[in-house]
């Protein structure tokens, strides 16, 4: 390995220790509590979820075009 | 020893530390926590609109902030703004070419009317001034093409999805990587935040999409079936956080309830690969 390579790597694994380090020492809250704020979370709103509650027919934009009829 | 075997060694007793962490703060399960949740039901969804227009594949699409209007980006290098409710197009132009963007850019998203931040195939992630055309701050540390980013709902952070299968969250501030959360086997190729910012969504070629959660910083769900063994291009959640709709390579759109990890519906897409979902109800 060239002198320059080996001082490349040696760079790139200062870098990724230093970054591993950083990340190791987060704060970390237990998946019970943090599952339990998301199942919190999606029933509060459900009520406010159209793609849950369907939408009612005269408040979609996108409801199927009333026909016309001239006479 | 040298220092390079030194510090190889660091790097994997910390990889090492990192997963002990996870691990002790893994005391449940997203599932056992909603083992006596209801289930969502089968959602059915109907095409209400067909947009046409495009002479090539579509690769990104986007609502806008009204509710009505949206943007598509194709490979025949039109973007055309569309209104939803007529259909009609609102204006086609040829894509602008930022000249102070020469590499492959898989992403964008404006962070606010001054500023975009983009991911690209060059493995980082860059913040813009768009008045100066300058960039504000790289975000440097994935060792793969960067696919996809999603920021937070507070602004103040994003995720981004790379081919080297790892989501990373980044602080838009300081350009720090805050945390890398593992899983995937393989190319992230779409990434999504929870609606209340506290967990994201990742689609994947392993043919699975998961759910992360940011405090806990690991995975909580895994979304996946026997039967579904191609990659996933895109993915949103609606409006609740409760549905997760993911694109598929096999033309295919599948509804899962993000809190069961149990698939609610399926929806054909006649002829084309899911490039893009943009749920309009998460306005």
């Amino acid at each position: 390995m060239s002198n320059n390579s080996a001082n490349n790597s040696l760079v790139l694994l200062h870098k990724s220790v230093k970054q591993l380090r950083l990340e190791a020492g987060i704060r970390r809250m237990k998946v019970s509590q943090a599952a339990s704020d998301l199942k919190t979370f999606c029933l509060q709103n459900a009520s406010k979820d159209p793609l849950l509650m369907g939408v009612p027919s005269n408040d979609n934009p996108f409801r199927p075009p009333k026909s016309c009829a001239l006479f | 020893m040298s220092e390079l075997e030194q510090l190889r060694q660091e790097a994997e007793q910390l990889r090492h530390q990192i997963r002990d962490a996870r691990k002790a703060c893994s005391d449940s399960t997203l599932s056992q926590m909603t083992a006596g949740l209801d289930s969502v039901g089968r959602i059915q969804m109907r095409t209400r609109r067909t947009l046409r227009g495009h002479l090539a594949k579509i690769y990104a699409m986007h609502w806008g902030t009204d509710s009505r209007l949206l943007v598509s980006a194709s490979q025949d290098g039109k973007l055309i703004i569309w209104d939803s409710y007529t259909t009609n197009k609102v204006m086609r132009r040829s894509s602008v070419v930022f000249s102070f963007i020469l590499r492959y850019l898989s992403c964008c998203r404006f962070l606010d009317d001054g500023q975009i931040i983009t991911s690209s195939g060059d493995t980082t992630c860059a913040l813009w001034d768009i008045e100066t055309g300058q960039q504000t701050t790289s975000f440097t540390g994935h060792t793969g093409d960067v696919m996809s980013l999603t920021v937070c709902p507070d602004s103040k952070a994003f995720v981004s999805g790379a081919c080297d299968a790892l989501a990373k969250l980044w602080d838009i501030r300081d350009g720090m990587c805050r945390q890398s959360f593992t899983g995937h086997v393989s190319d992230i190729n779409a990434v999504c935040f929870f609606p209340n910012g506290n967990a994201f969504t990742t689609g994947s070629d392993d043919a699975t999409c998961r759910l992360f959660d940011l405090r806990a910083d690991q995975e909580l769900m895994l979304y996946s079936h026997d039967n579904i063994i191609c990659g996933i291009t895109s993915v949103a959640f609606s409006k609740s956080g409760r549905l997760l709709l993911a694109g598929y390579d096999d033309f295919n759109c599948n509804v899962w309830d993000t809190l069961k990890g149990e698939r609610a519906g399926i929806n054909t897409c006649i002829s084309f690969t899911l490039k893009s979902i943009s749920a309009l109800f998460q306005k």
